[in-house]
């Protein structure tokens, strides 16, 4: 372990799991829709939900929306920061089978109506895990600059998503592949050295069974 | 690469003619690609906020349940009307250790050393000394990468996590890494630093994470206070010359090997030992039905 995580990081408590991780699910959901969410539907699960309200989970996950960091001392005020920025949402509980006890479902809406559902576990540390986007299973980390391609499980995808990040000079660190059922629905998930230059999302969404590109660049 | 043995890094002061601090230091650039400027930046920073934490300190805040604040103002309170038997730096060490612990609980900034749960541990031997103009910014400074390096031993052969190793991995950990910070400060051998790290882990070998609710309050904060008064026993011990004859990596080997074997009802999961008393279940019960009701 690395200096600064041992002593570190700076944040606003009670807890790295339930307070700072929460906080990082909520901006990373906020920075894969592409923008502060006008609606917002936070569920919890599990610990979140059996003490996430002591833990301020309700409140960091709200304040991750509206785009703060782990260490914003305004994270204790973050329903009425809502408020005032005009973002509607509500907190409840849900029940997920086999999912991280520290698990929150973002349901998310743009100002254009643009929808995003995103799942996230907290994993320890501050440290999280975003599980799914918009039903299909994901795993990484928020940790890197990330490009979230959704295609029809058709050929050819792969290959003209890495050539496009390859003419833009972009390395790939990790990637991986998931589907729903064969020949349906495609998630690919790219963790980058370099940030996604929005021309590349654009190109990418262009082309033929290219259902949705997201990127998250830190 | 950070050291996985307390046996290295000793050795590595010895070869290298630095100090324990130095040693940390340089060990730290070459893993995390930062500029020694920048790194002692960010060491400041640490302190900074460590130090905002104390000041911004009210005796009249509560957590969102209820049961954390106002503890650190009524120990502030009696040791100035002389009734405690601690005094002076004791007194004030405990009272450190339940201010920031007290904030973490009330939704504050603080610094996680190495945890959130653990956070006053460190802060509270350091601060008082601090204020008294014992040591300045940049004497602490080097004595929190003494306690970062033994962290990062911990955290290489154990755990810093509650949920895996119980308490003695979150405070008992805190406690050593303090120890030695504090052995530092006063000039103490890199040697000196590594037996009170030993004796302080040793003291609290076992401890169990047990909060009721699941919330970092009970019995949380005043853990923090038994992690603080420890590592200053453990500190003066070493200071004195006295050994505990089991060598620092082993004590951790220990710690590790406990921790695993600790139920994991009393691995941070709110179940067993004071999470489970009917008192502890009671308050669980309230905490969250007004969670419900909102």
């Amino acid at each position: 372990m690395r200096l600064f995580d041992v002593l570190g990081p700076v944040m606003t408590g009670p807890s790295s799991s339930h307070t700072a991780g929460a906080v990082r699910i909520g901006l990373t959901a906020r920075k894969l829709l592409g923008e502060q969410p006008a609606r917002a539907e936070i569920l919890l699960h599990g610990s979140f939900a059996a003490t996430g309200r002591g833990h301020g989970t309700d409140r960091a996950l709200v304040a991750g929306l509206l785009g703060m960091q782990p260490d914003d001392e305004n994270i204790p005020r973050s329903f009425a920061l809502a408020r005032r920025a005009g973002m509607q949402f509500t907190v409840g509980t849900i029940n997920l089978r086999g999912a991280h006890p520290n698990t929150a479902v973002l349901r998310l809406q743009g100002t254009d109506g643009h929808k995003l559902e995103v799942m996230g576990a907290s994993i320890g540390g501050g440290r999280i895990n975003i599980c799914q986007i918009d039903g299909i299973t994901t795993n990484f980390g928020a940790d890197h600059d990330t490009l979230i391609v959704h295609n029809l499980d058709t050929p050819g995808h792969v290959a003209a998503v890495t050539t496009c990040l390859s003419e833009h000079n972009i390395n790939i660190a990790t990637m991986q592949l998931y589907r729903s059922t064969a020949g349906g629905y495609a998630v690919m998930v790219l963790e980058c050295d370099q940030p996604i230059p929005a021309d590349i999302v654009s190109q990418l969404r262009r082309m033929p069974g290219i259902v949705k590109v997201t990127s998250l660049n830190l | 690469m950070a050291y996985t043995s307390v046996r290295d890094l000793l050795n590595a002061c010895k070869t290298e003619g630095s100090s324990l601090d130095e040693v940390i230091l340089r060990s730290d650039l070459a893993e995390s690609g930062l500029t020694e400027e920048e790194s002692h930046a960010q060491m400041r920073h640490l302190w900074q906020v460590m130090t905002e934490t104390s000041r911004n300190y009210r005796a009249e805040d509560r957590s969102a349940s209820g049961f954390a604040g106002g503890d650190a103002a009524k120990v502030e309170q009696a040791a100035a009307a002389g009734l405690l038997y601690s005094g002076g730096y004791y007194a004030q060490v405990i009272a450190e250790a339940l201010k920031t612990a007290e904030c973490n609980a009330c939704m504050k900034r603080i610094v996680a050393a190495p945890t959130a749960g653990s956070c006053g541990v460190l802060p509270s031997v350091l601060l008082p000394l601090w204020r008294a103009g014992t040591y300045d910014e940049e004497a602490i400074c080097r004595a929190l990468y003494v306690a970062a390096g033994f962290g990062q031993v911990v955290a290489a052969r154990a755990t810093l996590a509650g949920a895996e190793g119980g308490c003695q991995a979150e405070v008992g950990a805190a406690s050593a890494m303090a120890a030695a910070a504090l052995v530092h400060l006063k000039g103490g051998t890199a040697e000196a630093c590594a037996e009170a790290f030993s004796l302080a882990l040793t003291n609290l070998e076992g401890l169990v994470c047990d909060p009721v609710a699941g919330l970092v309050e009970l019995p949380c904060i005043k853990r923090n206070v038994i992690g603080a008064v420890n590592a200053v026993s453990a500190a003066d011990m070493a200071l004195a010359g006295v050994v505990g004859h089991i060598p620092a990596d082993e004590v951790i080997d220990a710690m590790a090997e406990v921790g695993a074997a600790m139920s994991r009802d009393l691995r941070e999961t709110g179940i067993g030992g004071l999470a489970g008393t009917p008192t502890g279940q009671a308050i669980r019960d309230i905490v969250t039905m007004a969670g419900e009701e909102e």
